[in-house]
């Protein structure tokens, strides 16, 4: 197709002469030919898409594009389920290695000691930081992890109603309906655990909440244990730097978000789904679990350590319609980044990143409240987000505030809970900039100030 | 590279000092708010102290231990394991998309939002079926969208409860059944006829009114194109059932024959494989799901929608399944499969599948002989042999080929996979590997075909240059050890004063 007989993109190695090589060892002359099984009347239809471009092209096109997106450069308060975090720069260093990059599910464990090795560090520090005592290797995003935890407990439990703590995240109460729907499952949402029946075959309680505040997860366990439950608790892996292990606190399985650890926020993905959970349902695991094993023999040596592949009796391809799940492609490298990130942090730093964390939000809410026409919504203990009531409707000090390109915190007016009611759920982590606090607050200043 | 530690016993828990640490994290310098009360707070995580250089050294040492496509062949059967443009990468990191929160407005976010919509336009008129959801984050969640889209469209007409049972052809990915029952059906296999596609009569005989769905892979796990699966789609939609495709072999049928031509009602395509986003050692990947126009409001959320003014926003569809995640999906494997299509155009797609169909044949050609073919038809994107006579003859399993194969320097294909096929050994080269790539890993596979005859022992202890040995599997399942545990302290001296 290329003048000249070159390979037609630089893919694509084979030029004419390989291409005519090769077909006459199969003795035609066409590729076409290759294709005489597919139904000849509806062979190669006119397909229209936009002309190929070359790789200098292509990035023009995409810069283009990337400058019709205002959202990475401005002031932004928004959290509710992703937060920007200051990510170690030897993370995406050592994750660009194309040896973990470009590989694949390690079948063959002899050449895949790297993805499988790092996997096992990333089940130990999902278990040091969740208090559980295993972890797979990781899935889609915290939503779907939370929704297969529900699935679990309905296995276990043989109880066919799933309940919801709320405040939970909204995009993981509807990922758990999908798959309720799927599995014929009853969804019920309880504003108090004490709401728990001999029905619920589990409570999904999030930590910190998704207005912002702390639970205390020792008494949502000990409710789901009264009605003879699962407590599933969905908590945020940094927030644990600082907050009680939700293994220590009574929980049964433990889900999270690893993406805002692994790297930036990618407009929400790709994503990682953490889960974790007590030994005793480590045969109802869905995904990949990863174990440390050793050589069968080495002559003359002592066998060596390494990791596999293991459990996999649990799995789609060897337990079909029976397995514990459908999960296949995960998210390894996005666990890869996360276990990096976690372990160049370290015991010190992860508390102290989430000690600044703490700080650096505490000190924006009091600055804001302190202002004429602005309170902060009182909730007990809280990490990282918090509830603004402004002189203004919610929509409207958002207006104000995008009209001085800054991103207010989520809208959240619409919400049952009353605490919800006129709020805007700002937050503010260890990586927001300084100056962007210092901006909001004077802008929020002067609104107050004109209104 | 030095295989004579044991790297795999020191892990980085084990490794560094007290004290040590890899980044600095900056102290809070103002009055301090008060912290939560104890309760509340955890005690001292044990993680890792290591200086960076160390922790940097350690992850470099295990990524040499590692395989991927640019270390070579990785011929891995169903996994379309081609080359990955390292420009995909490079756009997908840029800052402008990189960096935009999930929730940030529509109005901020029109450079992604524009690319996402093209994507999904492009999907559509590759696969002939228009509806597109971007959502599913790899193929299997993308099965499982397709299947909830379907148990929605008959429970929408009222015709759910009489349709409990999902057809699966007996070489089906195993994600097949596995998701048709999250999606709450009963599985009933089809078995392949002698030509490896679905047996006709035996289809006949199964398909009746409780049935809500065929799945169907194509081209199929052989490497085969499904032999009638027009008449099958005419057959399927007089019973009133919806035909469902598995679309992750597509990269065989690119731009020849669509989907929607077919009579497929919904399918999902895998980016990571057929738009060669990189595979992540086990992902992410993304796994859209392509429909007919009757399906689109059962989409999952959100679909990218465009307004009259021409500006883009992500909506919820009318009887959407709802969300599969708790944002938008895998953005960043979507928009490297974006830069693919973009910088091939059609005409590349087009040479995209000529040549990973040209390079299975060239393949099949050169080991035919050597192995057992059990389906003596032409192969499209990848080809099964089978390994049978050779544990029938020399006591040698497909398991120890694979094994060799390593020893030859290149990643062993797929293994036992299709189930249908004994011993089978599932090969796909894509059309990324060169002529002599593909004649290197044939010369391989035939001179261990011959050493399976002169030296089996030499297969049974293969491979002999990896970075480490074959592994006791089964004592790994048979007493798990799943996480690093502190190495145990020895007994304090009593202090008997
Ligand atoms: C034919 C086929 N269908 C479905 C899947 C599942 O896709 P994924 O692994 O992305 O979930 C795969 C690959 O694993 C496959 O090869």
């Amino acid at each position: 197709m290329t003048a000249g007989g070159g390979a037609p993109t630089p893919y694509i190695p084979n030029t004419d002469a390989d291409r005519a090589l090769m077909l006459a060892r199969l003795g035609i002359d066409s590729i076409e030919t290759l294709f005489d099984d597919l139904p000849a009347a509806l062979r190669d239809p006119a397909i229209a898409l936009p002309p190929a471009l070359a790789e200098a092209e292509l990035m023009r096109l995409l810069a283009r594009r990337g400058a019709q997106n205002a959202a990475g450069e401005r002031p932004s308060f928004l959290g509710a389920g992703a937060y920007r975090r200051s990510i170690p720069a030897i993370t995406a260093h050592l994750v660009s290695r194309s040896e973990f990059a470009t590989s694949y599910t390690p079948y063959q464990p002899e050449i895949s000691q790297g993805t499988l090795q790092a996997a096992f560090e990333y089940q130990s520090v999902v278990c040091e930081l969740t208090g559980m005592e295993v972890s797979n290797t990781g899935m889609y995003d915290v939503a779907s992890a939370t929704a297969e935890a529900c699935l679990l407990a309905a296995r276990v439990t043989g109880r066919r109603a799933l309940a919801l703590l709320e405040p939970l995240h909204p995009g993981t109460a509807d990922v758990v309906r999908t798959y309720a729907f799927g599995a014929g499952l009853r969804v019920d949402t309880l504003s108090a655990p004490q709401a728990m029946t001999a029905e619920h075959a589990c409570l999904v309680a999030q930590q910190p909440d998704f207005l912002g505040a702390i639970r205390d997860l020792e008494s949502v366990a000990g409710a789901a244990h009264d009605a003879g439950a699962l407590c599933i608790a969905v908590a945020d892996p940094f927030a644990l730097g600082l907050l009680r292990a939700p293994g220590d606190a009574g929980a049964d399985l433990v889900t999270g978000e690893g993406r805002d650890l692994a790297g930036p926020p990618g407009f929400g993905g790709p994503s990682l789904g953490i889960f974790a959970a007590r030994e005793r349902f480590l045969r109802q695991l869905p995904g990949r679990i990863v174990g440390r094993t050793r050589e069968l023999a080495r002559e003359g040596h002592e066998p060596r350590t390494g990791y596999v592949l293991t459990l996999q009796a649990r799995e789609q391809f060897i337990r079909r319609e029976r397995a514990t799940s459908n999960f296949s492609t995960g998210q390894a490298l996005l666990a890869l980044a996360f276990t990096i990130s976690v372990q160049a942090l370290g015991p010190q730093g992860l508390r102290r990143a989430a000690e600044l964390c703490y700080q650096r939000a505490h000190d924006a809410a009091a600055r804001i409240g302190a202002l004429p026409g602005f309170a902060i919504v009182e909730r007990g203990p809280w990490f990282q987000e918090f509830l603004v009531r402004g002189p203004l409707p919610p929509a409207e000090l958002a207006r104000r505030l995008a009209a001085r390109e800054i991103t207010a915190g989520l809208d959240v007016s619409a919400r049952p809970e009353p605490e919800a009611r006129d709020a805007l759920l700002f937050c503010v982590t260890e990586a927001t900039a300084p100056e962007h606090v210092d901006a909001l607050v004077a802008a929020m200043g002067t609104i107050g100030a004109r209104s | 590279m030095s295989h004579d530690g044991d790297v795999g016993a020191r892990l980085a828990f084990d490794r560094g000092a007290p004290g040590r640490r890899a980044v600095d994290v900056a102290r809070w310098e103002g009055t301090p708010a008060a912290l939560p009360p104890p309760g509340l707070l955890r005690d001292a995580v044990r993680l890792p102290e290591l200086s960076q250089g160390e922790l940097v050294r350690y992850y470099t040492e295990l990524s040499g231990r590692n395989f991927g496509v640019d270390s070579g062949t990785y011929p891995l059967g169903s996994c379309t394991m081609k080359y990955n443009p390292k420009v995909d990468d490079l756009v997908a990191s840029l800052p402008a998309f990189a960096e935009a929160h999930p929730l940030a407005p529509a109005a901020t976010m029109q450079g992604t939002l524009r690319t996402l919509a093209e994507l999904a336009a492009m999907l559509g008129e590759l696969t002939g079926l228009p509806a597109v959801g971007l959502a599913p984050a790899a193929g299997a969640q993308g099965e499982l969208a397709g299947m909830l889209m379907v148990r929605r469209a008959l429970e929408r007409r009222g015709d759910l409860a009489g349709r409990r049972r999902v057809l699966v052809p007996d070489s089906a990915h195993g994600t097949n059944p596995a998701t048709a029952a999250m999606a709450g059906f009963e599985v009933t296999e089809v078995p392949s006829g002698p030509d490896g596609s679905i047996d006709q009569q035996a289809l006949a005989r199964t398909l009746d009114g409780d049935v809500a769905a065929l799945m169907v892979t194509v081209p199929n796990t052989l490497g085969l194109w499904e032999r009638g699966i027009e008449a099958v789609a005419a057959r399927v939609h007089e019973a009133g059932a919806l035909l469902y495709g598995d679309g992750a072999n597509l990269n065989a049928i690119l731009g020849r024959v669509r989907f929607g031509d077919l009579g497929f009602d919904v399918v999902h395509l895998n980016l990571h494989k057929t738009f060669s986003t990189p595979h992540g050692g086990g992902g992410p990947g993304a796994g859209p799901v392509c429909a007919t126009p009757a399906l689109a409001p059962f989409l999952p959320a959100p679909v990218v929608t465009e307004d009259a003014d021409g500006s883009l926003r992500l909506v919820r569809p009318e009887h959407s399944i709802g969300q599969l995640q708790q944002f938008h999906g895998s953005i960043g494997v979507l928009l490297r499969a974006h830069a693919y299509i973009r910088s091939l155009g059609i005409e590349g797609l087009r040479a995209v599948s000529a040549n990973a169909v040209l390079n299975a044949n060239y393949l099949r050609a050169l080991l035919e002989g050597s192995y057992a073919l059990p389906y003596q038809r032409r192969a499209l994107h990848e080809v099964v042999f089978s390994g049978s006579p050779q544990r029938r003859e020399h006591g040698v399993r497909t398991y120890d080929i694979a094994k060799r194969l390593i020893d030859y320097g290149f990643h062993p294909p797929t293994v036992y996979f299709p189930l249908i096929v004994e011993e089978a050994l599932m090969i796909e080269p894509t059309e990324t590997e060169s002529r002599e790539s593909i004649e290197a890993f044939a010369a391989a596979l035939r001179a261990i075909a011959e050493e399976a005859e002169r030296d089996p022992d030499l297969l049974h202890a293969a491979p002999r240059h990896a970075p480490i040995g074959r592994l006791d599997e089964a004592g790994a399942a048979r007493r798990p050890v799943l996480r690093w545990q502190p190495p145990a302290q020895p007994a304090e001296p009593r202090d008997e004063r």
